[in-house]
């Protein structure tokens, strides 16, 4: 067992409970990690929503701020905390002490939804440490698949690296630095790790430079040798060699293709010092390990909402806790005006999926099916719904959940929406409910997390050793306050001016701080 | 289990006491913070400290979501709004409320404006009698049975007497050794001191005067009762007459009349006369007024009493003159004919809310 881990023991009645409800659960055909369930008070439990669900993490203010909030929202009764575990294996999970039987019941069927989905979901692939720096293989791994994911003893020896870090250079200089790196935390490359471009090459550079050293090599026209020397000429090759050198060298930017993954860059190639480059690369494997869990928000709380449901009444609860059960649920699913809830978005969206393999709507014969009524009714009796659901769960994150399966149906029935800000009525208001819309925002929100795509182009920018990054453009501008207080952190690993090129007011940009003054100026790469 | 969570929880007050630092004249001239005021605690807002990253503007904001209406519908407000706050501000002003107490604040206000700490009058201590828990006896409770002490007694005694055998080290305590926590009466040196405000409220002074005047004299009072525990405040209204009032009157009344700056002068001299000796005594005087007097006879008064008695009493004299529409302010430049460069005299205008923090910088700021 994890060194780390909390050791609150789980009273008999509860571990009696988690038997009944692991057992139920594996005749569906749920497939989790071991789980420990502790139980935590709930100033604990406040404690550990401030460190994500780590019981130990390094020390830092934004911890503080989040307790702050949540203790005080606890204590005004605003919100409660009623679950929570870690994507660890074993998996770690906490229960609230107090709560009735019913919800604690609940809460384990919701995670042992999560612990399958932490096992099985590909995205997760990513956090086996064993694969740490290599290719992952996204392919579905067989039952006894364990892979090492002790990311609670990990986190707790962040802690102690940074802790070593302050006790020698004190806390505000420390301090100060992780809240720059903290700045940097999204600019990572969510594709990284299914690439190999996790690891840091040894010798600080970022691998695969080997090829400039080869020289040049002029292809040739296929020639039978007595020809060769008519149809490539040597002057005609010489010519050849000089123009491909040159346009090399023209080429030779660096970094060679545009890095995605700053802090991994800024590791590589930032003149930092020992202590900083720890601490940068500590914030970013720590980056690393949330990315999945933000990949699949919505899949991932829908299916432990779709689970334990499906426990909870078809096999747990007896008929008196049904009422109380119902209103939790409710709850957990309820929808409010201008905010999506994506336990309710995610359960439905794989009932959606059951229903329509179980009744054979999928294909092509019934996507060109062009009688409404047909199409609404078909029903084929394939049942292979069960089926295609821990398929989805396995192979799709959020945007390809909802690039496939979000139907016009679909999002009728559920009543979505989109909405924006109206400067004539002065609040926000619904746009439209045309299907088309509301994929486009959807799917726009999920790319990258709702995050800016950003990456790194020239390291030698105006050949004065500036960093020059690219923002991506998609339709929307990049604040501008938060983007110079952005630029003013990578300055401080890169101790030389950087920049964006990006757009505003439809105009292209760049935006620029030198380490003391911040300028904006039209620019085009 | 402790939480780890304190280390960092006390980092982020820290921080945010670096903000309410920042703002803290914003605080003091908006005068909010007494309407909140609870018991002994205030609620600061301080905007949720954002960690800065790239990240698209707001304006071009908006989502999914679901539910009933049709298109062109207000989002209902009274739930959390769209995860934006008000609409129009930035997604980082979600407001926290941070309980401060009115010491800390206190303090904040000290180190932002320089104030130095109150030197006590010389010899004017009063020993005040404290318990604290620190003491040993051979008597008491058995739920205050010092373990160790008790122990160590026995165990002496075990020595000395030769029953200890150290191959079977059994204690046994016998009455006589049992030892009790209990309580050490200590004497404090205390230094008392009163702040005895007037304030005119002829017809001349408005609310917006006497809105000057009630920032002021919380923050005044803030400040003092820091420097001294155990301060106590007198009120004392004028127009051609004085009175002595409680707190709530003297911020709320209203009068009308002429002003006779002197009638103030002397209750504050009787009431320094029949309670407070001024040789135990720190006596803080603070007049506020729109410096409009009745007659020059009557300042001439208010001088002679000045000088006579209530300058020699105090630790400092404090004059505060707010401005008014009918005000003539002559008042203030009468008594800087007599007091120029008097060490225990202080003046200060108080034009708006705006110069409250330079007036209390003028008033606190010599440390009497």
């Amino acid at each position: 067992m994890t060194q780390f881990a909390l050791k609150t023991r789980l009273p008999g009645y509860l571990r009696t409970e988690q038997e009944r409800i692991e057992k139920a659960a594996r005749d569906y055909g749920l497939d989790f990690f071991p789980t420990v369930f502790e139980m935590a008070s709930y100033d604990q439990m406040n404690e550990l929503a401030s460190f994500s669900g780590f019981p130990t993490r390094y020390p830092h203010w934004r911890f503080g701020m989040e307790y702050e909030r949540l203790s005080k929202s606890s204590e005004y009764g605003l919100s409660r905390i009623y679950e929570m575990v870690i994507n660890n294996n074993p998996s770690y999970a906490y229960l609230l002490e107090g709560n009735s039987l019913t919800d604690q019941r609940l809460v384990m069927g919701h995670v042992l939804g999560h612990v399958d989905f932490f096992k099985n979901n590909f995205a997760f692939r990513a956090t086996d440490e064993e694969k740490e720096g290599q290719v992952i293989d996204a392919a579905p791994k067989g039952a006894g698949y364990s892979p090492t994911r002790r990311w609670v003893d990990r986190f707790a020896n962040h802690g102690s690296r940074v802790s070593r870090h302050i006790a020698r250079f004190g806390m505000d200089k420390v301090e100060g630095f992780i809240d720059h790196c903290l700045s940097l935390e999204n600019l990572i490359d969510p594709w990284g790790p299914f690439r190999g471009r996790m690891a840091l090459d040894p010798n600080g550079g970022l691998g695969g430079k080997d090829k400039e050293q080869q020289p040049v090599e002029v292809p040739r026209l296929a020639a039978k040798d007595y020809m060769d020397k008519f149809i490539n000429p040597e002057s005609y090759l010489e010519a050849q060699k000089k123009k491909l050198d040159e346009e090399r060298t023209k080429k030779k930017g660096f970094p060679a293709e545009a890095e995605r993954d700053v802090m991994r860059f800024m590791l590589a190639h930032a003149p930092l010092e020992t202590w900083e480059r720890d601490v940068l690369s500590v914030i970013r494997t720590e980056a690393y390990y949330f990315v999945p869990q933000m990949q699949t928000k919505i899949m991932n709380e829908g299916w432990a909402s779709y689970w334990h449901s499906r426990l909870m009444t078809e096999k747990i609860l007896t008929a008196a806790e049904i009422v109380d059960y119902a209103d939790r649920n409710a709850g957990v699913l309820a929808t409010q005006p201008g905010q999506l809830n994506p336990y309710k978005l995610g359960v439905e969206l794989y009932r959606h999926v059951e229903q329509r393999w179980n009744k054979g709507q999928f294909g092509r014969e019934w996507e060109s099916c062009e009688r409404l009524d047909d199409q609404r009714n078909w029903d084929m009796q394939l049942g292979l719904g069960r089926e295609k659901v821990f398929q989805v769960r396995a192979l799709y994150n959020d945007v390809t959940f909802i690039d496939e399966f979000l139907t016009p149906d679909f999002v009728a029935s559920q009543k979505l929406y989109t909405f924006g800000y109206s400067g004539k009525s002065g609040s926000f208001e619904i746009e439209s409910r045309q299907f088309k819309a509301i994929k486009e925002k959807l799917l726009f929100q999920l790319t990258n997390f709702g995050n800016p795509i950003i990456s790194v182009v020239d390291a030698n920018f105006q050949n004065r050793g500036e960093l020059l990054l690219k923002h991506e453009h998609h339709g929307v501008d990049l604040q501008k306050d938060y983007a110079s207080a952005a630029l003013e952190a990578l300055v401080r690993c890169w101790k030389r001016p950087c920049a964006v090129a990006t757009r505003a007011d439809k105009k292209p940009v760049l935006l620029r701080y030198d380490g003391s003054e911040h300028s904006e100026q039209p620019y085009k790469i | 289990m402790a939480l780890k969570i304190g280390q960092d929880h006390a980092r982020f007050r820290h921080i945010v006491r670096g903000r309410i630092r920042q703002n803290l004249r914003k605080f003091i001239s908006k005068g909010e913070l007494i309407g909140r005021k609870g018991k002994d605690l205030v609620s600061i807002p301080v905007p949720q400290i954002d960690i800065p990253r790239f990240k698209f503007s707001d304006q071009q904001s908006g989502g999914v979501a679901q539910g009933d209406g049709d298109v062109g519908d207000p989002l209902g407000q009274g739930q959390e709004g769209p995860g934006k706050g008000k609409a129009g501000q930035g997604e980082g002003d979600h407001m926290l409320e941070v309980e401060v107490t009115i010491d800390e604040l206190a303090e904040i206000l000290g180190e932002e404006l320089e104030l130095p700490a109150i030197q006590p009058k010389g010899e004017s201590h009063i020993n005040q009698k404290a318990h604290k828990f620190t003491g040993i006896r051979r008597v008491g409770p058995e739920s205050l049975r010092h373990f160790k002490r008790t122990y160590r007694e026995a165990l002496k005694r075990q020595i000395i007497s030769g029953t200890f055998d150290a191959a079977r080290p059994v204690i046994v305590p016998t009455p006589h050794d049992k030892r009790f926590r209990s309580w050490n009466v200590t004497s404090e040196p205390v230094a008392n001191a009163v702040i005895i405000y007037m304030m005119d409220v002829s017809g001349s002074m408005g609310d917006e005067q006497k809105d000057l005047v009630r920032i002021e004299s919380f923050w005044l009072d803030a400040w003092l009762t820091r420097q001294y525990k155990g301060l106590e405040s007198r009120f004392i209204i004028h127009d051609s007459v004085a009175r002595e009032v409680d707190r709530d009157t003297f911020f709320k009344t209203r009068e009308s009349g002429g002003t006779m700056i002197s009638s103030a002068y002397k209750l504050c001299k009787s009431i320094i006369e029949a309670d407070y000796p001024p040789s135990e005594w720190n006596i803080y005087p603070f007049h506020f007024s729109d410096g409009d007097n009745w007659s020059m006879d009557d300042t001439l008064q208010c001088v002679e009493l000045m000088k006579q008695f209530l300058i020699p009493w105090s630790n400092m004299f404090a004059y505060g003159q707010v401005e008014s529409p009918y005000g003539s302010g002559q008042f203030i430049k009468d008594l800087g004919e007599h007091f120029k460069g008097h060490d225990k005299v202080v003046m200060s205008e108080i034009p708006n809310k705006d110069a409250i923090v330079q007036s209390i910088k003028d008033f606190l700021g010599k440390g009497r």
